[in-house]
């Protein structure tokens, strides 16, 4: 290309489409807009998402403030005038006057956080060795993939509560309330890489063979270039399946550790720490406290479940 | 001298079942010979065409030329230095520098969520080059306009990223280029168009070129000299008009006369006997010999040497 | 002519989607007589696979038949699903694909794959349909059919596994068999075997064949009379040795040119300008008008005429001369 003279005035300048552009015009958002229950359950997702970030601008008290509780207000039922105060809770009060309302915003915010937070993790932990593993080959495939196999075979909610355990074990008394939330990020985290590492280490193994990967081998680009800018791309869609499916599953985890009591402290209550709390009133009858958390948590669990259960119709190639 | 000068080049892979596997059912290991002794050489600015159906080891030959796969015997060299052996960084990267491939799939060798700008300044861009205009200007040089820089590779027809392959392939001004399959993913018409591009390209830039394919009519056009390959060994070699009008090797003459021909509506000649034995147990002295209406008792005891024949150069004990 | 073997009638296939509606297949009509072979030719996307779906019920949703009629051996089809549509396929049409692989169950011994396919569709008993099958076997050429009858198709190579192929299709003596690119997977010596035994087999038993194929070779070995493709319509349809000689549409003369074979001696290939239009941005007119070197002021505007009377070339201005083939 010595000889090809360079004219000036080549209108090389043409400004290319964004990226965000494409995907708006895409096949992908085209099928969203048809698909009632993927629109409906990410709706209902963001309007969760928003409220659990918005929690202290929404929630009409703050049930962690001690200042503001009024023990007189406890067990008031939902959209009755409390017969004490006068005071309307829309969701009712627990026994310490606490608005549930209220709880369930600020409780959504950790179980959200935590869910995650641990779901990140995973993935970076699985993609990273399900790249290593799938590229690499060898013994280390062998031993990154077998560590998966021998992790899989216990259920991952053990595996969450033995991390805890130990993690309790060695952490100072008094920081066990501060770590607790840090200490659950990484137990359901380390519980959930396993799928991430195998997906991606599938997709990888396909990919790496294709002519494009061996086209950038010829050039001389070095393995790590290669993973990073060449395959990563490319696995990244089964990974967004995952990880939505795996938030699901781990809001729901949170909420399995935190009502067997080895999660989030009562200082701090996710939902599961609401329900946990809750149940012990059931029987007495005041059913609103175990009631909302637990349909809330139900919601928010299904609309994250089924918007994975579309995107993995949407992006499987096969099924288009 | 020769840019490239291939001897006695081998290549034996392990294709034995893993380790328990083999113990369990004791079985040995098992070694497929893609490419067994093969010498050649391809002068400067000419090209060179390999022909042979699969199995034949045509495709191993190339990757073992361009260094994706290392050879188990023998050398490739090119402008005299041995890309498997030569201990002087610099020289290998001086050469690796100027070989280039292009693919059989075009669809599988252009990274998908890569824009056509960076798929073509890759090779550039790896070894810290200017790449500023560079795909605008190649991709006008192939027939495409340089507005398609800004796109993604599916915008594309098979043929066109064909040409973007073409392009990537140019950027680092090679010298050689490995073309395997280049045009047989591609309809007829457009397989004349991208044939017709890469023998302007050759002449223009005074390329030279290492054409793998397994059509002989394909190859006529482009080449200056054709291999015939059977079962990893070259069995016959010659210019492309004396193979066509005279082929000398028994296998050269059933390929000519089993490929389907324009003229013969209707045409009712025996087909070719036998199919390609099994490469991991090839036959015994000359490997075509159970299929060969001329086999002697020496064919299957010895294998043939390439020896000249009028111009032409065959590995047969028979021809002459 | 007595009735056609498989006769189809102004066939279109729509599939709709977000753009539009695509047209696959539009407005095609071709017949085929008894042991005849019609070579079906196009390149890709250009509709002639999708057209022997149409005509086997397996067309993949959203695609489906808008117009037109399939008629085999009297029988109108194209309206069939479900069970009628598999007793069809199978008892009067037979299939064989590209890929040998997936056309067999890879779990199922080949012997009990024919023989199942036997007494679904014919009146035998278990002991007459294993002899069938054996017979079947030894019909396409496979050594020692009676020992092999037990093997898995992995046990197979790739042309031994295609005639295995074409031992199903043909097992139930069905009366028309639907080749999709029977040879492309394959060799081109074992093409040539695998050509050859379908050639032999169906003059034989008078069976029809849909050949259909990219490759112009592979036509003008075997087939009796050949339908070109392109984007969709039928362009050309007449007896092989006509239209491959003699083309009238610019197209065919274009694809016939730019097969290295018949530019043999040349410098360089002849080739058509350009590439076949995706079917969601069709030009006005004919669809080849801006590929076309001989293109005139109607061909922009006016669509193509449309071929119905089983030969000729759907083209305002037909080619008189004498193609340089070989």
């Amino acid at each position: 290309m010595t000889d090809m003279p360079q004219s000036p005035d080549t209108p090389i300048a043409v400004k290319d489409p964004s990226r965000l552009k494409l995907a708006l015009d895409s096949d992908f958002i085209y099928t969203f807009k048809r698909s009632p229950v993927a629109v409906v359950s990410f709706v209902v997702v963001v309007i969760m998402v928003l409220a659990a970030i918005f929690a202290p601008l929404i929630a009409p008290y703050n049930p962690f403030d001690p200042g503001s509780l009024n023990l007189m207000n406890g067990f008031s039922k939902p959209m009755e005038p409390n017969q004490f105060t006068g005071d309307i809770f829309w969701l009712g009060t627990d026994d310490q006057g606490r608005d549930v309302f209220s709880t369930i915003l600020y409780g959504m915010r950790i179980s959200l956080f935590v869910g995650a937070a641990a779901v990140l993790f995973a993935m970076v932990l699985g993609i990273t060795l399900g790249l290593i593993a799938g590229y690499v080959g060898g013994w280390t495939e062998t031993i990154i993939m077998r560590t998966a196999d021998v992790q899989l075979t216990f259920p991952a909610i053990l595996v969450a509560m033995l991390i805890f355990g130990v993690a309790k074990g060695i952490t100072p008394v008094e920081y066990r309330d501060q770590m607790a939330i840090w200490v659950l990020i990484i137990a359901i985290g380390l519980s959930d890489w396993v799928q991430f590492a195998r997906v991606v280490r599938g997709a990888t193994l396909v990919e790496k063979n294709k002519e494009y990967v061996q086209a950038a081998r010829l050039i001389g680009r070095t393995s790590p270039a290669i993973m990073l800018r060449h395959i990563l791309p490319n696995v990244l869609s089964p990974v967004l399946v995952i990880a939505t499916i795996s938030l699901a599953l781990a809001i729901i985890a949170e909420a399995t550790l935190s009502f067997l009591g080895v999660g989030a402290p009562p200082t701090q209550p996710s939902l599961g720490t609401l329900i946990r709390i809750g149940q012990g009133f059931l029987f007495s009858g005041e059913w609103w406290i175990l009631l909302f958390p637990a349909v809330t948590l139900l919601t928010l669990a299904l609309s994250v479940n089924l918007l994975g259960d579309w995107l993995r119709d949407a992006l499987n190639p096969r099924l288009r | 001298m020769a840019l490239v000068s291939i001897k006695n080049l081998t290549r034996i892979f392990d294709v034995s079942k893993p380790w328990l596997n083999r113990v369990v059912e004791r079985r040995e290991k098992a070694y497929l010979t893609a490419v067994s002794d093969v010498s050649f050489d391809i002068k400067e600015k000419s090209v060179y065409a390999l022909v042979g159906e699969s199995g034949s080891g045509k495709s191993t030959i190339g990757k073992m030329l361009v260094g994706l796969l290392r050879p188990s015997e023998g050398s490739v060299e090119i402008r005299g230095v041995d890309l498997a052996r030569e201990q002087d960084a610099a020289r290998v990267d001086a050469v690796r520098a100027d070989i280039q491939m292009i693919f059989q799939d075009p669809f599988a060798s252009l990274n998908p969520r890569w824009r056509v700008r960076d798929i073509i300044a890759e090779p550039v861009a790896a070894r810290g080059g200017d790449t500023k205009g560079l795909s605008e200007k190649l991709l006008e040089q192939v027939g495409l306009s340089a507005r398609d820089a800004g796109k993604f590779p599916h915008e594309f027809s098979g043929g066109q990223r064909q040409r973007i392959c073409i392009a990537r392939a140019l950027a680092s001004e090679p010298k050689l280029i490995v073309c395997d399959e280049p045009t047989s993913a591609l309809d007829v018409s457009v397989q004349a168009q991208v044939l017709n591009l890469m023998s302007d390209l050759q002449d223009d830039l005074g390329l030279t070129y290492l054409f793998i394919s397994h059509d002989l009519t394909v190859v006529q056009h482009i080449s200056d000299r054709v291999g015939v390959l059977y079962l990893g060994r070259l069995v016959e070699e010659a210019t492309p008009d004396d193979l066509f009008d005279n082929p000398k090797h028994p296998y050269t003459q059933m390929l000519l006369a089993a490929a389907p021909q324009l003229g013969s509506f209707g045409r009712d000649v025996p087909p070719p006997k036998g199919e390609i034995p099994d490469p991991i147990n090839p036959p015994s002295g000359c490997a075509y010999h159970p299929r060969c209406p001329l086999a002697q008792d020496i064919c299957k005891a010895e294998r043939p040497l390439m020896r000249d024949l009028r111009g032409a150069k065959v590995a047969c004990h028979m021809a002459e | 002519m007595t009735t056609p073997i498989l006769s189809i009638r102004n066939l279109t296939v729509e599939i709709p989607t977000r753009h539009g509606i695509l047209r696959p297949v539009d407005n095609v009509s071709y017949d085929i007589g008894k042991g005849e072979i019609l070579g079906v030719v196009g390149e890709s996307g250009a509709g002639k696979s999708m057209a022997g779906n149409a005509v086997i019920g397996l067309l993949s949703p959203p695609a489906h038949i808008a117009h037109g009629e399939i008629h085999v051996n009297g029988q109108r089809v194209d309206h069939l699903h479900g069970d009628p549509m598999r007793r069809l396929r199978g008892k009067e049409i037979g299939m064989v694909f590209q890929d040998p692989l997936t056309s067999l169950n890879p779990l199922l011994r080949i012997g009990d794959q024919l023989t199942e396919t036997i007494l679904a569709h014919l009146d035998v008993s278990r002991a007459q349909a294993e002899e069938r099958a054996i017979q079947a076997l030894d019909e396409v050429g496979i050594p020692g059919a009676r020992e092999r009858i037990n093997s898995y198709p992995h046990e197979f190579s790739g042309g031994m596994r295609q005639r295995v192929v074409i031992a199903l299709a043909l097992c139930a003596e069905p009366s028309l068999i639907i080749a999709d690119e029977p040879t492309t997977a394959l060799d081109v010596s074992v093409q040539a075997q695998i050509i050859a035994l379908l050639k032999d087999l169906c003059r034989e038993r008078g069976t029809a064949v849909m050949l259909i194929t990219h490759d112009m070779g592979v036509i003008a070995e075997a087939a009796d009379r050949v339908a070109v493709m392109y984007a969709g319509k039928l362009v050309e349809l007449g007896p092989v040795r006509d239209v491959l000689t003699t083309p009238r549409h610019p197209y065919t003369d274009g694809l016939m040119g730019s097969t290295p074979l018949a530019s043999r001696g040349k410098d360089r290939l002849h080739q058509i300008p350009g590439a076949m239009p995706r079917l969601d941005a069709l030009p006005t007119g004919c669809a080849f008008h801006p590929r076309c070197p001989f293109v005139q002021e109607k061909c922009r505007h006016d669509p193509a005429p449309v071929l119905t009377d089983g030969t000729g070339a759907a083209c305002w201005y037909p080619l008189d001369k004498k193609a340089e083939v070989a």
